[in-house]
């Protein structure tokens, strides 16, 4: 066994830690480009989640979270920082070693039905990572897969069906399933319910909750539904523009949110309890962030910031601790 | 004070032809709005709310659709049967429309601002100038900036907010008396969202023009709408005053898309609990049996539930329910 799938029983299972991630795209010229330009998509992003722990990412399009999980599922080439999983530096590992260490971290893709095989039946898209990985006796295989299927409650009989004759709800299912099946410590969910009516998302959220009981299980939670962030999330960190500008646990973020770009997401929520004369009175943010190839010199934020002062748009806040480990990156918060 | 409305859907129903047999994706829905009301529809996706939009504006793909029988009438002209070259100068100019995905929507070849003079051309007999001014007018008035620049952009050019804005612009620039919007911020970021609930408020309370809003969002009805109407499986299941409907939810379905989903709170309690769940999933509409469509996930189901259609009788004030237990509870 190699050093990569030793230590996956070190005391440290689970645990994930992420120190100044960076992935830019682009800046070679290319032909026909008229100059090179570089995406900052992720642009110095730090946390650590404990195992067995539910770590939520919040943003708007383009603030870098989907990008944040590719880096740390190793699917898009990291142009700076140290991923650690357990105690392996899972940024580090190339070729074999990344291949066998894959199986203790796995992902969720957000559209349950462009993310399986549609002409593959249920129970070989779940077998397939257990045939690709030599987990078990292959004639035990079908066994273990029979065991997911009921683990994410669906019925073993409908491993012989194809993905079209499943609602979207057991999809997202079946790709719980085989994400499962390598016995991940870390599972990143991309958006795993925002592509299932309300009523399923609940099933599909309990379901989650239930699992990860049960396995001790890790997940990097990206969405960009707060209500569902702070129902699963036990730590939540929100990005704007490739950076964290907030981060706290959930009660913290929510009962005290201090960025005011938090402030702003939290009032643009509507939410049940409100109604038409309260929503007028809430903070609102003008404008579309700015674009991840020209960023502002100071704080990202800055232009479109009800509060921002002249010192904001010269230099970055850095994202410091205010006590509890609610961590900030604004002067004025 | 009661004023008649504008809109006004009675016993509405849509047929489709299947492999699998006839489809009944709107069993007798009927549905009003007034002048300057915005009415919500809410239900989980095939429920008809989409469909119900398409009807009202004569858009039901035939075939394999069909309005089988209903009424609909604007101002008391009743749409459903019109010449269709009538409808066309209706639609457009009396209802407006704008669909959940901006991008999609609009057409990539020309500029939006010939996008939006083109509805003015046709249905207000303009010359392309003066088209072209009230196009600009129409960018000013949903807040975009440089409007008169932005007015010579194409589609790809614009984000997906601004796109939003432009199909705002597009629908109403001919001051239509009802503006269906279907989804219309699905596609958009928390706080362009608002924003754009913003723009529909402030145009609403200076033209009077009547909405109907479709979501599956509940936070989004409660801060927005007047009344509303939830649907299940092609029919109106619930139906009154925003505020009726959401603190005193009569019908089990409306109970359960309202506690299944977690609701952002200000203040979260430290412990966690599990969300309450419908179980099951929809029904097929061509699989309906007699009874109610949603006894088979029902709770509260009795005997009478998978045996009969309820009809939807006054269950409270100006709030009506869809259901044979809650109907039983208000008898005694």
């Amino acid at each position: 066994m190699n050093e990569a799938a030793a230590s996956a029983e070190s005391p440290d299972r689970g645990r994930l830690t992420v120190t100044d991630l960076k992935v830019h795209f682009g800046g070679k010229k290319k032909l026909f480009a008229r100059g090179a330009t570089v995406v900052h998509a992720v642009d110095g992003v730090s946390f650590s989640v404990p195992a067995g722990k539910t770590f939520g990412v919040v943003g708007e399009s383009g603030s870098g979270k989907t990008t944040t999980a590719l880096a740390i599922m190793r699917l898009v080439p990291i142009t700076h920082g140290r991923i650690v999983l357990g105690d392996t530096a899972i940024s580090d590992l190339e070729k074999e070693e990344l291949r066998a260490a894959r199986r203790r971290f796995q992902i969720i893709f957000q559209d349950p039905y462009s993310s399986l095989d549609p002409r593959k039946r249920a129970g070989d898209i779940v077998r397939e990572p257990l045939d690709l990985m030599q987990i078990g006796e292959p004639g035990s295989r079908d066994g273990m897969v029979a065991e997911l299927f009921a683990q994410v409650g669906l019925r073993p009989e409908q491993r012989a069906l194809f993905p079209h004759q499943f609602s979207g709800g057991q999809r997202q299912r079946i790709g719980l399933a085989r994400a499962l099946s390598t016995r991940p410590e870390l599972i990143v969910c991309d958006e795993p319910v925002s592509a299932l009516d309300v009523a399923i998302q609940a099933q599909i959220l309990n379901l989650m909750a239930k699992l990860q009981r049960e396995l001790g299980l890790t997940y990097l939670f990206i969405s960009h539904d707060l209500g569902v962030v702070q129902h699963i999330c036990d730590q939540i960190a929100v990005m704007y523009l490739g950076q964290i500008v907030e981060q706290a646990d959930r009660v913290s973020l929510f009962t005290n949110p201090r960025h005011p770009y938090t402030k702003a997401l939290l009032a643009a929520v509507p939410t049940v309890h409100g109604n038409k004369r309260d929503r007028r009175s809430r903070i609102r943010l003008k404008g579309d962030p700015p674009s991840p190839i020209n960023l502002p010199q100071g704080c990202r934020f800055a232009s479109r910031c009800p509060i921002a002062e002249a010192r904001c748009r010269q230099t970055s806040p850095p994202l410091e601790d205010r006590g509890d480990g609610h961590r900030v990156s604004c002067f004025l918060a | 004070m009661a004023t008649d409305p504008l809109l006004s859907v009675k016993d509405i129903v849509v047929d489709f032809k299947t492999r699998y047999g006839n489809a009944r994706v709107l069993d007798h829905v009927s549905l009003e709005v007034k002048s300057g009301e915005i009415l919500g529809i809410v239900g989980e996706s095939g429920c008809g709310k989409s469909m119900t939009a398409l009807s009202i504006m004569g858009l039901v793909p035939n075939p394999p659709g069909k309005v089988t029988s209903g009424s609909i009438k604007i101002a008391g002209i009743e749409l459903v049967g019109m010449d269709p070259d009538r409808l066309r100068r209706i639609r457009g100019k009396d209802i407006g429309m704008i669909f959940q995905e901006p991008m999609t929507s609009l057409n990539p070849v020309f500029t939006v601002g010939e996008q939006i003079a083109e509805s003015v051309r046709l249905h207000e007999n303009a010359k392309p100038k003066a088209a072209m001014e009230r196009a600009v007018e129409m960018l000013k008035a949903v807040e975009i900036p440089e409007a008169e620049t932005r007015a010579k952009a194409y589609p790809h050019q614009l984000s997906g907010g601004m796109r939003q804005r432009v199909m705002i612009a597009m629908a109403l620039a001919c001051r239509p008396r009802v503006l269906i919007a279907d989804e219309p911020t699905t596609a958009l970021d928390a706080t362009v969202q608002a924003q754009i609930f913003d723009l529909l408020q402030d145009l609403q309370a200076e033209t009077g023009t009547a909405i109907i809003l479709i979501t599956h969002d509940m936070g989004a009805i409660a801060e927005l709408a007047d009344t509303v109407a939830v649907m299940y499986a092609g029919r109106v299941v619930e139906n009154g005053t925003v505020d009726a409907v959401l603190s005193r939810p009569q019908h089990p379905y409306t109970k359960g898309l309202i506690t299944c989903v977690p609701h952002l709170e200000p203040d979260p309690p430290v412990e966690r609990h599990a969300l309450m769940e419908i179980p099951g999933v929809v029904p097929a509409l061509t699989e309906l049996g007699k009874g109610c469509a949603f006894a088979p996930r029902c709770g509260e189901a009795i005997g009478k539930c998978s045996a009969e259609k309820p009809q939807l009788l006054a269950t409270g004030d100006a709030h009506l329910t869809a259901c044979w237990v809650a109907q039983q509870e208000r008898a005694q």
